[in-house]
This record gives C-alpha cells, sequence and structure tokens, in this order.
C-alpha cells in the first residue's frame, strides 16, 4: 500500500494547499509518494521533494501540461496510479475537475471532500454543505480521494530530500484547448483560504455601504464576503456569497455585519472557529452560532469598529 | 444540435437539513424538495441556446426514484422539450449515475451534456468529470459563460485564482455554475403545456449498470455544536474580547 498524491503548483512553485493535501494523505499512509505534472516544473519539483513527509516524487513534462488541462492529466495519473492504494488531491478548483476523471477511469466512487482521516479507508466528510458529518468507508480496491485543505494543517517544508523520479507523458488529448486565465489581482486574500473574512448583507442597504465593509476589511487584511440576499440585491457580485451556493469559508475570524444568517449562509460559514455577528435585529439567528454578538446599528457600529482597530496597532497588515 | 441536461432532486436549499435519530442519514419524509440549483442554470443555459436557434433538442434527464419525475417535470416547464427519468432506488453514488447517463448519451447521442457542478446534498461534485472520463469527451467545469462557435465550445470557468477560459470540440459536457445565468421561473400556462410533454421512463435495472454502492456510509451525524456565544455590550468590549480572550485580531 501506498499513497500518490497529485502536487498542485503553477510550474515554478507549489500551491500552499499541496502541503495541507501532504498532511491529509500522509495520514492514510507513511509511504507517501507526490507526482508532479507541468512544463518546465523542475523548481517547483525540488520544493516537493524536500517535504519531509514525501518519500519519492515522479516529474512529469510536457508542453500540453502547462496549463493543468484534466484531459490531460487525467491518463497519466491513471497509469501511475496501477503502483498505489490511493490517490489524494486538494478539493480545490484544481482537484474537484480533476480527480473524478481519474476515479472514472480507475472504476473508483471517489470520496470528496474529506476533513479527516479515521483510517486507510474510513474518512469524515460534511454533506449537505457541513449540516451533517458522514462517516463513509471506502470499498473500492484503489481509493480516489480529495481533501480540503483548511481541515489540514500545512505540513513541514524543508528539510526533505525525496528522490525525483521522471516519468513518461501521456499523449495531448486534442479536443480541449487552454485559452487564458485572468487571475484577480488583488492585494486581499482570497475568500476561500483568508484567515479573517468580513461579510455584508442586505442589512448593508446599499452597494455603495459596501464601503464600510471594505474598510473593515482593510484593517484586518480581511477577504470580502457577502450573503446570497446582498448578492441577489446587486450591493455586491455573487463572487463574494458564502453560503451553500456560494463558498464555503472557515477562517479563524468571521465577522457577519448585517446578515440575518439564513440556513443556506450558515451553511457557508459556521465552521470558522471565531464568529462576530452585529445586527440591529436582537433575534436574528446569526445570533445563535455567533461567539461575540453585538446588537446595534451597523451604521453607528462600523464606523466605531474602524476607529477601535485603529487603536490596536497590533493588527496584522 | 441537441443537448441533454441532467437535473437532480435535491432537498430544497431552503430548509434546515436535520440527521436522523438513528444516524442512518437525513430526514427527507415531509420536506420540501426541488430541483438543484445550479442544475436549473444547466436547463437555463440549455433552453437559451434553443431559442438563439442553435439547438434543436433540448432533452431533460433525472436518475432517481420515481418522485424525480417532478423534477424533470419543471425542466419541461422551463423549456425542455422531452424528458427520460432512470428510475432506480436507494443511494445512487455519482459514478453510478455517470455510468447510467453514459447509456443514455449512447442511445440520445446529444451533442452536448449540461448538468449542475455539484448537487447540494452530496456535495460530491464528481458525475459530470466522470461522464465525460467514461465518453472520453472534453470537460468544460464550472461553467459561468458559454459560447457557442460552430462546432466548438468557449467556456469560461471559475477557478479559485479567477477565471480560466477554454475551447473544447463537441460533443462535451459542461457543468454550470450559478454565475453562468439567472434561471426562469416556469409560466402557469407553461406548467399546464409541460404537462402534455412526453417523459420516458427507463428501469435503472434494464440498462445492464451495477449501480451498487462502493461506498459503506457508517454514520451520519450532526456536526458539533458551537458552544453558546455571548452578547456584547459595546463596540469597545467587543474589539477587546477578540484581541485578549479570542486572540483573533
Amino acid at each position: 500500500m501506498s499513497v500518490l498524491l497529485v502536487a498542485e503548483h503553477n510550474n515554478k512553485e507549489l500551491k500552499p494547499f499541496t502541503l495541507n493535501a501532504v498532511t491529509a494523505a500522509s495520514q492514510m499512509d507513511t509511504d507517501l509518494h507526490a507526482v508532479i505534472i507541468g512544463n518546465n516544473c523542475g523548481d517547483a519539483a525540488k520544493k516537493l521533494s524536500e517535504l519531509p513527509l514525501v518519500k519519492k516524487v515522479i516529474q512529469v513534462e510536457a508542453a500540453h501540461y502547462e496549463n493543468f488541462v484534466a484531459e490531460n492529466f487525467a491518463p497519466v495519473i491513471v497509469k501511475l496510479a496501477e503502483n498505489y492504494s490511493h490517490v489524494v488531491c486538494s478539493a480545490n478548483t484544481f482537484g474537484k475537475n480533476l480527480m473524478p476523471r481519474i476515479a472514472a477511469s480507475l472504476d473508483t466512487s471517489q470520496v470528496s471532500d474529506i476533513i479527516k482521516v479515521i483510517s486507510a479507508d474510513t474518512f469524515l466528510r460534511p454533506i449537505y454543505a457541513g449540516n451533517a458529518f458522514a462517516t463513509v468507508k471506502s470499498k473500492d480496491p484503489k481509493k480516489c480521494i480529495t481533501i480540503r485543505p483548511t481541515s489540514f494543517d500545512p505540513c513541514e517544508s524543508s528539510g526533505g530530500s525525496a528522490p525525483i523520479e521522471k516519468a513518461e507523458p501521456s499523449e495531448e488529448f486534442n479536443n480541449t484547448k487552454f485559452v487564458k486565465r485572468e487571475e484577480i489581482k488583488s492585494d486581499r486574500p482570497e475568500l476561500g483560504t483568508a484567515r479573517v473574512v468580513v461579510s455584508g448583507g442586505r442589512g448593508m442597504q446599499s452597494g455603495d455601504n459596501f464601503k464600510l465593509i471594505t474598510s473593515v476589511a482593510d484593517k484586518l487584511n480581511a477577504a470580502i464576503g457577502a450573503s446570497r440576499a446582498a448578492v441577489d440585491a446587486g450591493y455586491i457580485s455573487n463572487d463574494h456569497q458564502v453560503g451553500q451556493t456560494g463558498k464555503v469559508v472557515v477562517p479563524d475570524l468571521y465577522i457577519a455585519i448585517g446578515i440575518s444568517g439564513a440556513i443556506q449562509h450558515l451553511a457557508g460559514m459556521k465552521e470558522s472557529k471565531v464568529i462576530v455577528a452585529i445586527n440591529k435585529d436582537g433575534e436574528a439567528p446569526i445570533f445563535s452560532v455567533a461567539d461575540y454578538g453585538l446588537e446595534a446599528d451597523l451604521f453607528e457600529a462600523i464606523p466605531q469598529f474602524i476607529e477601535e482597530l485603529n487603536k490596536l496597532n497590533t493588527i496584522q497588515k | 444540435m441537441k443537448i441533454l441536461v441532467a437535473v437532480k432532486r435535491v432537498i430544497d436549499y431552503n430548509v434546515q437539513v436535520r440527521v436522523k435519530e438513528d444516524n442512518t442519514g437525513v430526514v427527507t419524509e415531509n420536506v420540501k424538495m426541488s430541483t438543484n440549483p445550479p442544475d436549473d442554470n444547466a436547463i437555463e443555459e440549455a433552453v437559451k441556446i434553443k431559442e438563439s436557434g442553435k439547438a434543436t433538442e433540448v432533452v431533460a434527464v433525472s436518475v432517481g426514484e420515481e418522485k424525480a419525475q417532478e423534477t424533470v417535470r419543471k425542466a419541461l416547464a422551463v423549456g425542455a422539450d422531452r424528458g427520460i427519468l432512470i428510475k432506480a432506488d436507494g443511494i445512487l453514488e455519482p459514478l453510478a449515475v455517470s455510468k447510467l447517463l453514459q447509456k443514455i448519451v449512447e442511445k440520445e447521442k446529444p451533442d452536448l451534456v449540461f448538468m449542475g457542478k455539484q448537487a447540494i446534498d452530496d456535495d460530491c461534485n464528481q458525475t459530470g468529470q466522470m461522464l465525460s472520463a467514461l465518453l472520453n469527451w472534453p470537460q468544460a467545469t464550472f461553467a459561468s459563460k458559454i459560447e457557442i462557435k460552430d462546432k466548438k465550445l468557449e467556456v469560461t470557468r471559475e477557478i479559485d485564482e479567477g477565471l480560466e477560459t477554454i475551447e473544447i470540440n463537441i460533443p462535451a459536457i459542461v457543468t454550470c455554475d450559478l454565475r453562468l445565468n439567472e434561471p426562469r421561473y416556469a409560466s402557469l400556462p407553461n406548467i399546464m403545456k409541460a404537462k402534455k410533454k412526453p417523459i420516458e421512463q427507463i428501469n435503472a435495472s434494464d440498462l445492464g449498470v451495477d449501480t451498487s454502492p462502493r461506498i459503506e456510509q457508517i454514520k451520519v451525524e450532526e456536526p458539533p455544536k458551537r458552544k453558546a456565544g455571548i452578547k456584547v455590550k459595546s463596540v469597545a468590549e467587543l474589539v477587546q474580547k477578540l484581541k485578549n480572550e479570542a486572540k483573533v485580531i
């Protein structure tokens, strides 16, 4: 038995969540190998070999791997999987796109988005956007697992020196062509990975008032979230939506401002470590999940909040 | 061009999901059921393409118990031409569903298959990708924009880093994001008309696919409850608590 981890990278560096996926994979079996597929990705392969938990790195390079197209990646991983009991990667858009293509080719029923490794074949995963937790046991001889990166700590990133082996690329899949990638350039952390998220709801009353949310987020180096109600009302674009039908976030601090706490919103944020709710309706359901609730008019409370934050000098930039 | 759209019947997104007392699953009796939200976007997109004259037929397909017929019927009410219900009881894993859909694709020979990017019940996010693997077709997952260009599609995908655009040759699979479009509501006359549209019923067992689960569901539990929080009286108190007690700022 050994585990094959699929590394996520940008050809130069490993994506940070690869380290979390290594931690999860190592809990399934310590005989852990990692495959890196890309184009001119030697630097990233080297970084992978330095992770102490990784026993061997398999590097596969070809021009058609430059842009991480799943149709190109899957066949080479399926071939390598012959030698492994588990194939593992992160349940972010990279892994979500790729892993089922591998699993179907291996005739394996994939276990998605696990938050805990109970044993080599048994895992805990949230269903219904975290409203229930299922303990599941995979009976397939080869297991395909995606892991929720925020549920596992990143592994040690230096000190290892695993051997790097090259493997043959597979043929290019000609029916899919990468055109372009537009990365959202922002000084803000990504909503899905931010340590702090500040979200606004319908209580913001207008898109213009969302500037208050932005000011708080600036102070805390936070990502900006929103409830579905705020998105539907057009206050903010829906890539900020937190909830069952938006993004599920697990930050250290989640601040809900003017959000009543509809079920589908709670499903997307209630695993956050510390939750703050600011709402003028003391009966709002958001208070039932809040560690710290402030019943107040947000238009008075937020400027004060910013002022208080200004007084602190320990805020991380 | 023919478009097949897969739709799933799930617990409505506004329902507070409750875990069964015996920990075998979640309560589905007397609970409002609806179409999986991103599947509504998939149907909407297919109907829009047909309305623009670029598709000739939209076929809605669902896999599940008899009642999943309602979900197919709803797709017909917003513009699909006919429906297919593959009847199967019990837990169906995405691998089994994609194998059943593969059989329908082989029979119907659509140019495109659309479905939602993820179902909000099991949250697996697998079926579209698995179907494209089984068919060896290109896949465009998490689509927020689709442009049809002759025998190709240009699809904008929602990825963690932002947006990605790919070009795929038809036939292809597209899984739809909520940002793709604004699903329409069914009008009463269209709901009436949909009652006359045909729904073909097929037993999963007649398709020669082994749908038995490969994953044993050992138990389903409530997530750990949050311990009760406190109400603070002022902004100053809130900031002090966050700094000194929770130590998060």
